[in-house]
């Protein structure tokens, strides 16, 4: 009998629930695994992609390279959430924001040792790796 | 180029649970939109099937249609952009009917929210961004939306008691509209006190009364050639301009928070389309979803200056009396919103105006009127412009 030809499901671990299990851009949950958020750049044009992605449009090419996304970014925008959808119930409540590094833009959660009281829109942040209560691995936002 | 019109319009009444099945809520809006049009079904040559389809137990609903409404052996087939798959209808149906492929499309949007649990809904809701990269840090709809309005207050001094004159507006007319949902008063009270259920957090700075209702629902639209609308149609209500657009879902992949790029596109190809501006609309639908979003809608239509919004509300311009009104049938705040059915029910609703029949909610006579239609968070943008 042939063997089960075993498939890479390494996004299973992203978030708290990850509704992915085959990308070409696992390599993103070995980079969590290291304490490290990173996108993709296009080899051919120098294109930057966050979230990561496998193929660039613009060059209709898929010859990427990793990149690390480090220093801060500014806050866009946040809200905190009181119901979480099926799920995340355990999660609340929980901030999602949006911070713009420029050259691109992350989404993620705020913290949750950050004080309310401290979060305000345009304030700088940074992005670290955060391991969940279930072993999952997703990324916060902390101030800069 | 001929013209393509609405000869035919009808909706459902919006209710919490519909007591039947899907064919048989999808039946209620095409039995009204038949009846309006004084068709029989012979008379219509394609059907048009839109709505989400996560909601649905029924796999491929278009062909369970067909059958239940009497439109065998005629083509069907399903049209999907979420919030706005009936307005994608539309666009459809003219498509097909300015082709010449066929002369009368019946557009049949629907929703039975109530087939799976709120938290379920909530779940797809969350799914209709971007499953990869968003959803697996627990999104939902009202949270990206909130998300614009916090950005909206800190660039522009929007503040919570602007929307919440919003909700104030819709529950005004709600109340008119024996088909909506929701028909109790609401006040500016009911959203600041603490211990109103309308003032209940939701996803900061939104609170429940910032949020439209679930409900199910059906609309239909019947898009006909200007030959045949002649030959059926006394007050043929004229497609004027059409406008579609899209953006990235993943709201990282935006530069935009203070407005939807979408609305804003699908607005500029309308308008163009139909050789009029912002100021000649007489009567508009707009897709608030949340109250933050039909103030985003008046500037993104160009009924206000980026940032200026908040005046219309405040001075009630967007009330039936004032230069622009909006929403005057409830808009999805008081009326519902069964994602399939809310581009039908717009449509219905500005049709109905222009044929000076809208009853206890008829604005001063209108000639063109706006449908402004948005699916996900503002992942898909239509506007239409319709004109008697």
């Amino acid at each position: 009998m042939a063997e089960k030809k075993e498939s890479d499901e390494r996004f299973k671990k992203f978030g708290t629930v990850s509704f992915t299990s085959l990308t070409k851009t696992n390599d993103f949950i070995d980079y969590l695994e290291k304490g490290a958020i990173a996108g993709t750049r296009c080899k051919d044009c120098g294109r930057v992609f966050f979230p990561p992605r496998a193929d660039c449009f613009q060059c209709l090419a898929s010859h990427m390279e990793w990149f690390e996304v480090t220093g801060s970014g500014r806050l866009v925008s946040f809200s905190k959430l009181e119901y979480g959808p099926a799920g995340f119930q355990d999660d609340v409540p929980y901030s999602i924001a949006l911070l713009d590094y420029g050259a691109f833009k992350v989404f993620g959660r705020i913290g949750k040792e950050v004080p309310a009281a401290d979060i305000a829109v345009g304030m700088p942040m940074k992005t670290i790796v955060n391991r969940l209560p279930n072993g999952q691995l997703n990324y916060v936002f902390v101030k800069a | 180029m001929s013209r393509v019109a609405i000869i035919g319009v009808g909706q459902s009444e919006f209710v919490r649970a519909y007591p039947g099945s899907v064919r048989e809520l999808a039946f209620e809006g095409f039995k009204e939109a038949m009846r309006d049009a004084r068709l029989t079904t012979k008379d219509v040559q394609a059907s048009v099937i839109c709505s989400a389809p996560e909601y649905d137990k029924q796999r491929s609903p278009a062909g369970v249609f067909a059958e239940y409404l009497g439109l065998n052996p005629q083509p069907t087939f399903y049209v999907e952009s979420l919030c706005s798959s009936s307005s994608m209808g539309l666009r459809t149906a003219y498509a097909l009917v300015q082709s010449g492929l066929h002369d009368v499309v019946a557009v049949i949007g629907f929703q039975k929210m109530s087939e799976i649990s709120s938290a379920e809904s909530q779940e797809r809701m969350g799914r209709g961004a971007d499953i990869q990269w968003e959803s697996p840090f627990g999104t939902m709809m009202p949270a990206y939306y909130a998300m614009y309005a916090r950005a909206h207050m800190a660039a522009h001094g929007t503040t919570l008691e602007d929307l919440a004159l919003i909700r104030v507006k819709a529950a005004t007319y709600g109340q008119l509209n024996d088909k909506a949902v929701y028909r109790k008063p609401v006040t500016l009270a009911n959203l600041s006190h603490p211990e109103d259920r309308m003032a209940g957090p939701v996803a900061s700075p939104l609170r429940v009364g910032d949020c439209c209702a679930n409900a199910d629902g059906s609309s239909c639209v019947i898009v006909a050639s200007e030959e045949k609308a002649r030959v059926y149609c006394k007050k043929p209500v004229w497609i004027l301009g059409l406008g579609a657009a899209t953006t990235s879902v993943n709201l990282a992949g935006r530069d935009l928070f203070t407005g939807l790029t979408v609305a804003r596109e699908a607005s500029r190809q309308a308008y163009k389309m139909a050789g009029v501006g912002p100021k000649d609309i007489d009567v508009a639908e707009v897709h608030d979803c949340f109250t933050i979003a039909e103030m985003m809608a008046y500037e993104d239509l160009g009924f206000a200056k980026p940032g200026e919004g908040k005046e219309l509300i405040r001075s009630k311009a967007t009330y039936k009396e004032g230069p622009i009104p909006v929403n005057v049938d409830g808009g999805l705040l008081s009326k519902g919103h069964p994602i399939g059915a809310t581009g039908g029910s717009q449509i219905r609703t500005i049709v109905l105006q222009l044929r000076e029949e809208a009853g206890p909610i008829q604005v001063k006579s209108p000639e063109i009127g706006l449908v402004h239609n948005i699916g996900g968070v503002g992942l898909y943008g239509n506007v239409s412009i319709f004109g008697r």
